[in-house]
């Protein structure tokens, strides 16, 4: 019963190897051991959603999921999301092109909740938006210019 | 905050599983979707020397109907069960139940069979189970036991799973025919815990008139209350609004819910009695509708 662990995780579609504490959760795990620092921590037990990332295409906590819980999955987080010469990919250029951002704390989450909403449902409506992002807290924002970025992308603008 | 140091095993089998649990009952703690226990064990609240990780165990995801009840193995997550075409079909309370636990990213991980363990008084989930009259399947190294959801639910956060116990698969009855269902909840923003939640599910007769009403709350004590007196009143009549108002008033007065930082007492038997209107009026428009569920 070791507390460490070697695991094996794909990260924005690179295989990395580590060796971690097994109480690390995954958002230090990528922050800290990865240095893939655009994964935010906020509250650390699920509630503003600033963590979240994607696994396996599907949108999750990365507080409330151990890092040698990753073994074998893929992961995605914000840096995964650009365009493969590294361009902000269609997401991200919404969120600037519409102000989408203040602070930016929020961002990496709520780029993340969007793109697996996305994912799923290519045009959604503003209201499926805000109820999809609702897990995701921006202190900054208000949310109008969020919602339009998810929009805007969704619309190919 | 971070989590206290644990020793952490992923067991391939449920035999090694349930070994584990029984070799370490005294410090052991089953994590499964960890969208109740990570917040526990990132805030310090829980502080297990060992954490047995059930995520890796095979087979145990499934979703499905044999022997005229839906069986829900451990692994099953609120994401599937609330998209599952049977359920859907079948156990829209269920469904519904599911689809209303907080957002997107804690259903794509959290279980049903780890609400039900975690039994937090205002989860869906118990409603459901208590609703329904089904049951858990608890597994242990030494045997296995069903357990009725009064069996289960002892109170805030309390069941009576032993430590050594896996809670390994969900089950609720086939619903008959000419039954409509539904779960109804009010929580103050999308993917909020609910303030006080209903779980409904009514089966009308040949003539019209209710045959069978079941009506369990969530957010009203420590655990599902389920609302008999009310339920007795309904059976054997045509479904009216009045009596339907009735009902929910008659619900509003049996709770004896607490006052919290969320809600009043006051406020709560207000949301008890308009959620069971709601509930009863929306399951008996269904029952009627089509034949079904
Ligand atoms: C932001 C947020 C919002 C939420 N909103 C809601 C909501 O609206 N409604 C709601 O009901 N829940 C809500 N939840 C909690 C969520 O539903 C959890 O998924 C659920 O309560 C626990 O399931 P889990 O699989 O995540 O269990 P875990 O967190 O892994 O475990 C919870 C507890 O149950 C035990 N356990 C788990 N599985 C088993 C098993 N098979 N056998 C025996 N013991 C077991 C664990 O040891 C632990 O004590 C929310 C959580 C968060 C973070
Ligand atoms: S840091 Fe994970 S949800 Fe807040
Ligand atoms: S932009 Fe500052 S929290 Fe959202």
């Amino acid at each position: 019963m070791a507390k460490e662990k070697t695991i094996r995780v794909k990260v924005n579609g690179a295989e990395r190897r580590a060796t971690v504490e097994v109480r690390r959760n995954l958002a230090d795990f990528l922050r800290e051991d990865l240095e893939l620092t655009g994964t935010h921590l906020g509250c650390e037990h699920g509630v503003c959603g600033a963590c979240t990332v994607l696994v396996d295409g599907e949108a999750v906590r990365s507080c409330l999921m151990l890092a040698v819980q990753a073994e074998g999955h893929e992961i995605t987080t914000v840096e995964g999301l650009t365009t493969p010469d590294g361009d902000p990919g269609p997401l991200q250029q919404a969120f600037w092109d519409n102000h989408g951002m203040q602070c930016g704390f929020c961002t990496p989450g709520m780029i993340c909740a969007a793109a697996a909403l996305l994912r799923e449902n290519p045009h959604p409506t503003a209201a499926e938006v805000r109820e999809r992002l609702s897990g995701n807290l921006c202190r900054c924002t208000g949310y109008q210019d969020i919602v339009a970025s998810v929009l805007a992308a969704a619309e190919g603008k | 905050m971070k989590a206290a140091a644990f020793d952490y095993e992923a067991p391939a089998s449920l035999e090694e599983a349930l070994a584990l649990l029984q070799a370490r009952s005294d410090d052991a703690k089953i994590l499964a979707g960890g969208q109740s226990l990570m917040p526990m064990l990132n805030m310090r609240l829980a502080r297990p020397a060992l954490i047995v990780d059930i995520n890796r165990l095979p087979g145990l995801d499934y979703i499905r109907v044999a022997d005229g009840q839906l069986r829900i193995g451990a692994l099953a997550r609120h994401t599937a069960v609330a998209k599952h075409p049977e359920v859907v079909r079948g156990w829209p309370v269920l469904a519904e139940a599911a689809a209303q636990i907080g957002h997107d990213a804690i259903r794509n991980r959290g279980t049903v069979a780890g609400s039900l363990a975690h039994s937090d008084p205002t989860a869906e989930h118990p409603a459901v189970l208590a609703a329904l009259d089904g049951e858990v399947v608890a597994r242990s190294a030494k045997g296995e036991r069903t357990l009725k959801a009064d069996e289960l639910f002892l109170g805030y956060l309390t069941t009576a799973l032993r430590a050594d116990e896996l809670l390994t698969e969900v089950r609720l009855p086939v619903l008959p025919p000419h039954t409509g269902s539904t779960f109804v909840e009010f929580a103050p923003r999308v993917g909020d815990f609910a303030v006080v939640g209903i779980a409904a599910a009514v089966t009308l007769g040949g003539d019209g008139a209710w045959q069978d009403v079941r009506l369990a709350l969530t957010g009203v004590g420590g655990t599902p209350f389920r609302a008999r007196q009310a339920e007795s009143a309904l059976k054997g009549t045509r479904p009216k609004a009045a009596d339907i108002a009735a009902a929910a008033a008659q619900v509003a007065e049996a709770i004896e819910p607490d006052s919290d930082i969320k809600a009043s007492a006051r406020y709560r038997r207000q949301l008890a009695r308009t959620l069971t209107e709601r509930a009863l009026t929306t399951a008996a428009e269904r029952a009627a509708g089509q034949g079904g569920r």
